[in-house]
């Protein structure tokens, strides 16, 4: 691990500035993953901003009858918040199927959201990667590519987004908040936070530099029966294959957002507006655009009968 | 491929103490207090030490585990303020002001906790290297039943929690066994779990 100075801000808008000061700094929240890279100096910052202790742990109701999460909510408190758990059940169900009961203890909001890949590449520093070092190549594109994604990826990089809770909160129609270094706020809707790949997949949102995210909002409860799905290698502690994320309502219509197949948790209106018509049709408008690799190509029957499972639970 | 199980160099410890950052490059060191099996212990660290090699090498508390380094296998698990945590994937400077429960402070080989007691009846363990971690979890595991956290194979969310086996299996699912004492260790945790009623 290469060295790096430390500091603890007292507010947002000090880490914020904070960040900005040092071009080379970068927040560190639960740390689950910044270390686990830090390890591996595929992260290399030379100053951590500890956004622990800026006071943004709690979960407040909004006026528009929603929540509003802070950045720094813990896994384990959101899923197990009692709010959540009756009226926004698929965030909850999400968040416990993902990492480990001590993972979910430190792992936060923004961190999760903010959490990298999984590629087995981007994790091997002694192969190419244009994520992990832009222009250097995709390994994984005619190398293992099993678990890598289906849509929404380039020629540059096939990685997908690997959070569990970021699809529910899609799904959910979640907002992000943040503030910037000149103390200036804004709102990002969480299907705009992630950027797809294109030539540059080091670049991986729209967040600028020093922009601390404060809070996630949900807006409120959309009913329906939720469920989140998530199909994996093992029965537990592993990363999605793909995963389903919908709110069903009680004439068939409702809301869908897949995880494990693109670079951002993947929802398409128009495969919504098919979802009375059943899995098939659904499936094939959310995949219209899919340029699978020949080992992950399973990952399109395996969400439209995943998706049907869904909507069969839904029914009965 | 991926740094499953594979062990980053430990980091250089700090020559002498310094405040400030000199250089780009050059180690810095902090200060950290925290309480650690109910003593307060005051460390000048590296800033790169984990709370792991702070536990082991600083403090020479060997009981909890380095496994793989990289949160994956559990054997670094120690009780944070009454959370149970992977110690190598938080820096010991991050955990200011907290209070650590190691297996060191669980019990000792004259006094042992009811969860050790329990392996040691069940057998839920072969070589013991994963024990720490597995005994740590198990019991942060029965307090979080107790505080009504569910889990992935809660059936109802909003219904109260219980204790059943297959709760027992997910709740640790974040701890790997080589050995595959699994079954013993489940043994192990229930029957701690049935006595507390
Ligand atoms: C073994 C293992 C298994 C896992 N399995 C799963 C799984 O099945 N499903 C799943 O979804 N996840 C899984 N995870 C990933 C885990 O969910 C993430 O590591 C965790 O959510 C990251 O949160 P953190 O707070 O620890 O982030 P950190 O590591 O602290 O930070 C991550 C990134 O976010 C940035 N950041 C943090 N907070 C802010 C902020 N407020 N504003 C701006 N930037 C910020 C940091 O600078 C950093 O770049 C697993 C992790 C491990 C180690
Ligand atoms: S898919 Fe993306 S992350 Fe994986 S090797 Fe290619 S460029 Fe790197």
């Amino acid at each position: 691990m290469r060295a790096f100075s430390y500091e603890k801000p007292a507010s947002p808008a000090e880490a914020a500035t904070a960040a900005s000061r040092n071009p080379e700094a970068k927040f560190i929240a639960g740390g689950t993953n910044l270390l686990d890279l830090m390890k591996l100096e595929i992260e290399a910052p030379t100053h951590l901003i500890d956004v622990n202790g800026l006071g943004l742990d709690t979960i407040e109701p909004t006026q528009e009858g929603g929540l509003r999460i802070g950045a720094l909510v813990r896994n384990t408190t959101l899923a197990a918040d009692q709010r959540v758990r009756r009226d926004y059940a698929v965030l909850s169900r999400a968040l416990l199927s993902g990492a480990s009961g001590q993972l979910r203890n430190r792992a936060t909001t923004a961190g999760n959201l903010l959490q990298r890949t999984r590629c087995p590449y981007f994790y091997d520093t002694a192969q190419p990667c244009n994520k992990r070092q832009p222009g250097s190549g995709c390994s994984a594109l005619g190398g293992f590519s099993r678990q890598l994604g289906v849509v929404g990826t380039s020629d540059a990089c096939i990685a997908t987004h690997p959070s569990d809770m970021a699809v529910a909160m899609r799904v959910l129609d979640a907002t992000v908040e943040t503030v910037k270094p000149d103390a200036s706020t804004r709102t990002i809707p969480l299907g705009d936070l992630h950027r797809l790949p294109g030539d540059s997949p080091h670049l991986e949102t729209v967040l600028e530099k020093g922009e601390l995210i404060t809070a996630v909002t949900l807006p409120k409860p959309a009913g329906g029966t939720q469920i989140y799905r998530k199909v994996r290698d093992r029965a537990s502690y592993a990363f999605a294959l793909i995963s389903v994320a919908a709110i069903v309502q009680r004439d068939g219509s409702g809301r869908v957002a897949i995880g494990g197949v693109a670079p951002k948790p993947w929802r398409v209106e128009k495969a919504e507006a098919e979802l009375p018509r059943g899995a098939k049709a659904a499936a094939s408008a959310l995949f219209a655009d899919a340029r699978p690799t020949h080992e992950n190509a399973f990952k399109l029957p395996l969400v439209e009968r995943t998706l049907d499972a869904v909507l069969a639970q839904a029914r009965s | 491929m991926v740094a499953a199980g594979a062990c980053a160099a430990l980091p250089a410890m700090p020559g002498a103490a310094r405040a400030q950052p000199v250089s780009r490059g050059e180690p810095v060191t902090a200060s950290v207090s925290m309480s650690v099996n109910g003593e307060n212990r005051t460390l000048q660290l590296d800033t790169r030490t984990t709370l792991l090699d702070a536990l082991r090498e600083h403090l020479h508390l060997t009981g909890t585990k380095k496994g793989c380094d990289h949160g994956q296998c559990g054997a670094c698990t120690v009780i944070v303020d009454g959370q149970r945590i992977n110690s190598c994937l938080t820096l010991a400077i991050m955990n200011q002001g907290v209070q650590v429960t190691t297996i060191e402070g669980l019990g000792t080989v004259d006094d042992l906790h009811p969860m050790q007691e329990a392996f040691v009846k069940h057998d839920g363990f072969q070589c013991g290297y994963c024990t720490p971690g597995q005994i740590c979890s198990s019991v942060a595991v029965l307090d979080e039943i107790k505080a009504g956290i569910p889990s992935h194979v809660t059936a109802d969310l909003t219904a109260p929690m219980a204790v059943s086996e297959a709760e027992i299996r997910e709740r640790l699912s974040g701890n790997i066994c080589r050995c595959g004492a699994y079954s013993n260790i489940v043994a192990a945790v229930s029957d701690v779990a049935g006595r507390q009623g």
